[in-house]
């Protein structure tokens, strides 16, 4: 006999579907099957199952070879390796529950680190925006059954949210919405015509790296001013009309990714989309939401912040937080050689960051806690494998419009295998003894 | 006024934060007092005499103490922080911070330095021979309030975010900037004798911009406002006259509402 477990969380991108429903084991022990997730949610549940995974800590020996250790040894080496380090790197914390994260900070404050999530190379540009003039938001249950004007700005939800549309944004009746896709239109902003612009109303196709010139085009649109005649390669009346779009709405919501947080202007153009959305709100109800990626890299920035005042790029080096990205952040301490050791968690920087960081990750003493084999383990000189979160263990994630939902465990994981948080908690202690803090 | 000469000796393995090296925390003490000034390397406590020869005594107040850093200071951050009176001399480049939070005296570096240089600086005079980093006499992280006195002069270029929320004061680039100087800007004034790229002033409410060379890709918030013929540094030019940003808020002084100014020389 099976088990179907319902209403389960995906832990995989940061829309955190709450619906999925997961067929196991008599014994709890193996995951058969998963109905309702995306195929990338369901890759990340079956991929818990295969039958290369790594079961032990390996520890890289002089020829290159790997070695088998105990969560024991491993717990020493990194908690030696980070008492040791003038400036360790601890980096990742976006695919781990946030009681891990929680201890994470405590090892950080311990080993006077730099610690930092993947909005690094993500949504962090975002962070400094919002700091930098505020943000008027919401939560995607008001998307859901208010929104009637929609915008995708720079980012691609067919493909990196697969179901980001059908619960939320585009598809869904909701109490004032009860028309689903007829009750609302769609704006597209991207360079590419991508599978969600092909879905648009209207698709604004930007030049690339011009998206500041056109947010603030349409500020200018909207209040009526004069404007050039093409801006961005966008002639200035679709300008206008697609300003009369947005404002001619009842709930307006700005959605934006990487197309526009990672490319030229990076923090400006969330500073000016932010702006744009309270200019919009003269009009109408305005919102603006980023896309977040990895499932809980919302939970560690709200984790970080309670307990440092700093979402993403912390130094306590000096015993004190300090912020500020370009000095502080994973990418300029790597290439720059700022640090003499790494520690990455829940994360793939070795996949994700420009070959000068990785070859500097390659050239320190470093630690890799991840359940895959990843890019990072492979350049890493430990390697620890841990339980699943989200599959074989618990714990509270947040969504992208930073709503809180436990994770739950669906399956066992493999016999002796522990989680993120109880091997955390070995490194702290080991540390506070390495250390002399009580 | 007394010299105090530090040579670097023992280069830091990583970077070396020396916000001690400033004519207010070496006034009044002599060479051996000076070697015992606290500086960091990562989270390893440490003094300043570890890492640099340090060679004369300083004045009895800041404003009778020169300071002269020779040696490699690539990786030294943080020179002439919060400095207030004096006068600081690299002979080669530093890394960042470099006369962050300055309020006087004055700043020479013979060399190029890293980002966030003049952060918020408030009054005094700072001359870089060689390029600027980012974030040249920018706010720090978080704050409207960027540079609000003091000049900077930059002889060979400057790097993106120049002048963010600036608020007063001058910065001049004999070469190029990068993108977005005087994002936010509410006040000051950047001259550039070389070329500007994209973005340049965008989101500004008020402050000057004055362009020699070439505008890679106008922001469509400045207005043609006509020409007009200014004086720079004692000659005459004609310049194209833009009012902006069109998007952003303004304010109204005596009645009439006040831009921030760009001009481009025809």
């Amino acid at each position: 006999m099976t088990k179907v477990i319902t209403d389960v969380i995906c832990p995989f991108c940061g829309t955190l579907c709450d619906d999925i429903e997961v067929t196991v084991s008599d014994d709890g022990k193996k995951l058969l099957e998963v109905a309702n997730a995306c195929v990338i949610g369901t890759e990340k549940f079956l991929h818990s199952q295969s039958s290369d995974r790594v079961m032990k800590p390996r520890l890289r020996q002089d020829d290159g070879s790997w070695k088998e250790i105990s969560y024991e040894d491993a717990a020493d080496y990194t908690a030696k390796l980070l008492a040791k380090a003038k400036k360790p790197l601890m980096y990742g914390w976006s695919s781990t529950n946030c009681e891990a994260q929680s201890v994470g900070n405590e090892i950080a404050e311990i080993a006077k680190a730099c610690c930092d999530n993947t909005a690094a190379v993500c949504h962090g540009t975002t962070l400094i925006a919002v700091q930098d003039i505020g943000l008027p938001t919401c939560t995607l249950g008001e998307v859901k059954n208010r929104a009637d004007r929609v915008i995708f700005w720079g980012c691609n939800p067919a493909h990196a949210h697969p179901r980001h549309m059908s619960r939320y944004s585009i598809f869904p009746r909701g109490f004032f919405t009860g028309k689903g896709q007829m009750s609302r239109k769609l704006v597209v902003v991207d360079p590419r015509c991508t599978d969600t612009a092909k879905m648009a109303d209207m698709h604004l196709q930007v030049e690339q790296g011009r998206d500041y010139e056109l947010l603030n085009a349409l500020r200018i649109a909207l209040k009526g001013e004069w404007l050039p005649d093409v801006v961005a390669g966008i002639p200035s009346e679709k300008i206008r009309e697609a300003a009369d779009t947005l404002k001619s709405g009842r709930f307006g919501i700005i959605f934006f990714g990487m197309g526009v947080t990672q490319s030229l202007s990076k923090n400006h153009n969330i500073d000016e989309a932010i702006a744009l959305t309270k200019d919009l709100n003269e009009y109408t109800k305005y919102s603006i939401m980023p896309m977040r990626g990895h499932y809980n890299v919302t939970g560690s920035g709200e984790v970080f912040a309670w307990q440092f005042g700093f979402p993403y790029s912390v130094d306590l080096t000096r015993g004190f937080a300090r912020y500020n990205p370009g000095d502080t952040s994973s990418i300029d301490l790597l290439a720059r050689g700022e640090v003499d050791a790494m520690f990455t968690i829940g994360s793939d920087p070795g996949a994700h960051f420009p070959i000068s960081a990785v070859k500097a990750i390659a050239n320190v003493d470093s630690v890799c806690i991840d359940p895959h084999l990843t890019p990072t383990s492979g350049v890493s000189k430990l390697h620890v494998p841990v339980a699943f979160n989200g599959v074989e263990c618990g714990g509270n994630c947040y969504r992208m419009d930073n709503v809180p939902i436990d994770c739950r465990k669906v399956v066992e994981p493999p016999q002796g295998m522990i989680t993120d948080e109880a091997f955390l908690i070995m490194v702290r202690d080991r540390l506070k003894k390495l250390k002399g803090v009580a | 006024m007394e010299t105090v000469t530090i040579t670097m000796k023992n280069a830091p393995a990583l970077y070396l934060e020396a916000d001690t090296i400033s004519p207010d925390a070496f006034a009044g003490k002599s060479a051996a007092q000076i070697a015992e000034l606290p500086v960091f390397e990562g989270n390893v406590p440490s003094t300043l005499g570890k890492y640099f020869d340090v060679k004369g005594n300083a004045g009895a107040t800041a404003a009778d103490t020169k300071i002269v850093v020779k040696g490699d200071a690539q990786k030294v951050k943080y020179i002439g922080f919060k400095m207030t009176a004096g006068e600081v001399v690299i002979e080669g480049p530093a890394d960042q911070y470099v006369g962050a939070w300055m309020k006087g005296g004055k700043l020479t570096v013979k060399g190029d330095v890293g980002a966030f240089a003049a952060t918020a600086m408030k009054g005094g005079e700072m001359v870089i021979e060689g390029n600027a980093g980012n974030y040249l006499g920018a706010a720090y992280r978080g704050d409207w309030r960027g540079m609000s006195g003091g000049r900077i002069l930059v002889m060979g270029n400057a790097g993106s975010d120049i002048g963010m929320y600036m608020l007063g004061g001058e910065i001049v680039v004999n070469g190029d900037v990068d993108v977005h100087a005087l994002t936010h800007a509410e006040g000051g004034k950047l001259t550039v004798k070389g070329n500007a790229k994209s973005k340049l002033g965008g989101q500004m409410v008020e402050g000057t911009i004055i362009v020699f060379g070439s505008i890679e890709v106008m922001m469509p918030g400045f207005k043609p406002n006509g020409e007009v013929e200014l004086e720079v540094d004692g000659a005459k030019a004609k310049f194209a006259h833009f009012i902006g940003d069109m998007g952003e808020r303004h304010k109204k002084k005596k009645g009439v509402v006040v831009y921030g100014n760009l001009y481009k020389k025809i």
